[in-house]
């Protein structure tokens, strides 16, 4: 197997220069290509922090953490952008699309900043990355003009847009009804299983949790439990 | 098109009413600068040439006289004396001949009249009118004054037997072109002139005073015979005058005044409008820079989570600068090209409404091709350089922060 997609040694986090509180106390963590992992725990425990640091939006105190193989230590602010870039994808709990632009706009938005320009080749593939999450012919729609669910489907196809090894989603469901978070959660399930995208999801959602093939337990900003899920049918991807 | 193109016109078009409020102001600073500057220019252009269509630019005369005692006081005498200063008489630039081939070889001199000048009386029947009598070579006086273009009645053409007159003066005496009037110097015969030509330079006082005969015909009535008493100089430059008087005065040792020195005040209430209409553009630019940056500041804030989530999609740090920059140079420029539309339209209605009875603009107000690429220019700058600040305020916000507090 090829090296981890993430990959966390002793990592350790604290906010404040006076008043100094460390938010993750050691984490160590290890994230292999194509797995579907739920991060889980009480509010407040870091979940946020940690997913900060792997999508590289924050550096960590100490600690060694790599992203596709990189080392993160040696690298700058230009170094990372490129690295986030081409290696992770992100889905927020509030969408956080831009408003300005149409549904497909948004979706090329990765494409357009790694290329540094737009391009009428993006076009496309955005609108093919739509038609998957579902939003067929609503490229030209402004996000105003969508729902919660398909608001987050264009977040997914945007995470997905340059094929990264790894998404990171912070509560992807967590402003959504039952029954929209179970469709979401189907989007996330099949690109993981036909592109063996990697996925990290923090939920509070133990029914979503429970639909993952492994399940990290952060409380107090240390992992105090790890293990894969016991199956119900299909092997857990490892 | 390039991502920094891409971003800046579309925030641009969703802050669509910010967009077309901040583009207005500027338009309506740029109008006001275009029109002001046209304006000023217009008026102060006009001005000057009024000024200078009834004065030569500089006029060469002979020093004055001054009193010289003969007795000098000694070291231990003293001497109980009164100086009296000599009245000023008709007097004669020694050797002018020669003084007017220096003259129209000096550089920035374009035209060299020699004059023969002095006060006179004109009669005709009951009325008499104290005069100037100007004895000029008609060719070289026409090249110092606008005196052809600006005939009447009757043609320029001042001779010993003829004079050439101004409309006031000619009303004055109930005089037209064929009738005839007497010049004589104060308290002399002096000879009957047939009337020539009338003349209207545009000023009331120099159409009721000047007489214009031929330079014999003043040198005999002033008893200045084979002399001048002062040469007219029209120069390229106007506003060298000063220099090419001093030049003079340094190479004839003759009296040299050029017509800033005459007209001071008028020099210096044109500067003083210069520099009041400087200042005011100076604040129109600073309004316009405050209202750029104010909107993009507010700008900046209202979308830092999305360049949160931007910066977070492998946006660099330098397109979020660029992003920010481009809004504020687009703002500029549209306003910038809007603005000299506004003013220039302005102008061409102001001068439409201030017209002359006559129907002719009191005076032109052009829209130079060098003030609206000025102001465009000015415009611009002031939109990137106002932009800076909430550009690199953008640029610096952290993604995490930006996107936690979404
Ligand atoms: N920039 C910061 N400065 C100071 N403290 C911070 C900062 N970011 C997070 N914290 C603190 O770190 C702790 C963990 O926050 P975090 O957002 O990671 O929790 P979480 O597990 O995501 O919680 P939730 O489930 O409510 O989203 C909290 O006590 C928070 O106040
Ligand atoms: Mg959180």
């Amino acid at each position: 197997m090829a090296e981890p997609v993430v990959l966390l040694e002793g990592v350790r986090k604290s906010y404040g220069d006076t008043v100094v509180t460390e938010v993750l106390k050691g984490v160590d963590l290890r994230v292999d290509r194509g797995e579907f992992a739920a991060l889980v725990g009480p509010s407040g425990s870091g979940k946020s922090t940690l997913l900060n640091l792997l999508g590289l939006l924050d550096r960590p105190t100490s600690g060694r953490l790599a992203i596709a193989g990189e080392d993160t230590a040696g690298l700058d602010d230009a170094g990372l952008t490129r690295l986030r870039g081409h290696a992770i994808g992100f889905v927020f709990q509030f969408h956080h699309l831009l408003p300005g632009l149409s549904a497909a706009e948004n979706v090329m938005m990765p494409m357009i900043a790694r290329e540094g320009r737009t391009s009428r080749a993006m076009i496309p593939r955005a609108v093919a990355l739509l038609d998957r999450v579902g939003l067929e012919g609503r490229a030209d729609a402004r996000p105003s003009a969508l729902s919660g669910g398909q608001q987050q489907r264009v977040a997914i196809a945007r995470a997905l847009a340059l094929g990264p090894p790894l998404v990171l989603a912070d509560e992807p469901t967590g402003n959504l009804d039952t029954k929209t978070a179970d469709q979401i959660f189907d989007v996330l399930r099949e690109f993981n299983r036909e592109l063996g995208v990697a996925f990290l999801i923090v939920t509070h959602d133990p029914r979503l949790a429970a639909r993952c093939d492994r399940t990290i337990d952060l409380v107090d900003g240390a992992i105090v439990s790890d293990r894969p899920r016991i199956a119900e049918g299909a092997a857990p991807q490892r | 098109m390039p991502i920094s193109w891409f971003l800046a016109l579309r925030f641009l078009r969703e802050g669509r009413m910010q967009s077309v409020l901040i583009v207005a102001g500027v338009s309506v600073g740029v109008a006001v600068m275009v029109f002001l500057s046209a304006l000023i220019d217009g008026l102060q252009s006009s001005l000057v040439a009024q000024t200078l269509g009834t004065q030569a630019h500089v006029v060469v005369r002979p020093p004055d006289e001054v009193a010289r005692p003969l007795r000098r006081p000694e070291a231990g005498v003293a001497v109980a004396a009164r100086v009296e200063q000599t009245a000023q008489r008709a007097r004669s630039i020694v050797g002018w001949q020669q003084v007017v081939v220096t003259l129209a070889a000096m550089p920035g001199v374009t035209a060299v009249s020699p004059v023969v000048s002095g006060p006179a009386v004109a009669l005709r029947g009951n009325a008499t009118r104290a005069v100037v009598l100007y004895g000029v070579d008609p060719d070289r006086f026409a090249r110092i004054y606008p005196v052809r273009q600006r005939m009447v009645a009757g043609r320029f053409d001042p001779t010993s037997t003829s004079c050439v007159i101004g409309r006031e003066l000619a009303v004055d005496l109930g005089v037209v072109v064929g009738d005839r009037v007497r010049l004589a110097p104060v308290g002399g015969a002096g000879d009957v002139y047939l009337v020539a030509g009338v003349f209207d330079l545009g000023n009331r006082e120099v159409n009721r005073r000047w007489v214009v005969v031929s330079m014999r015909g003043a040198q005999t009535m002033l008893d200045l015979v084979g002399g001048v008493s002062s040469v007219d100089l029209r120069v390229r430059e106007i506003f060298a005058a000063d220099a090419v008087a001093a030049d003079v005065t340094a190479r004839t040792g003759l009296v040299a005044d050029s017509w800033m020195k005459t007209n001071a005040q008028l020099l210096v209430a044109l500067r003083s409008q210069a520099s009041s209409s400087q200042m005011i553009q100076f604040f129109v630019i600073l309004a316009v820079a405050m209202g750029i940056a104010s909107v993009l500041v507010v700008s900046v804030v209202q979308k830092g989570k999305e360049i949160g989530i931007l910066r977070a999609m492998g946006t660099a740090r330098g397109t979020v600068l660029r992003v920010f920059l481009l809004q504020g140079a687009l703002v500029g420029l549209a306003g910038s090209v809007l603005g000299t539309a506004l003013g220039a339209g302005l102008g061409a209605g102001f001068a439409a409404a201030a017209r002359n009875a006559d129907g002719s603009p009191t005076f032109p107000i052009t829209v130079s091709l060098a003030l609206v690429a000025r102001s465009a220019g000015v415009a611009f700058l002031t939109g990137v350089l106002a932009a800076t600040l909430p550009a690199r305020r953008a640029a610096r916000l952290d993604p995490a922060v930006a996107i936690r507090n979404g």
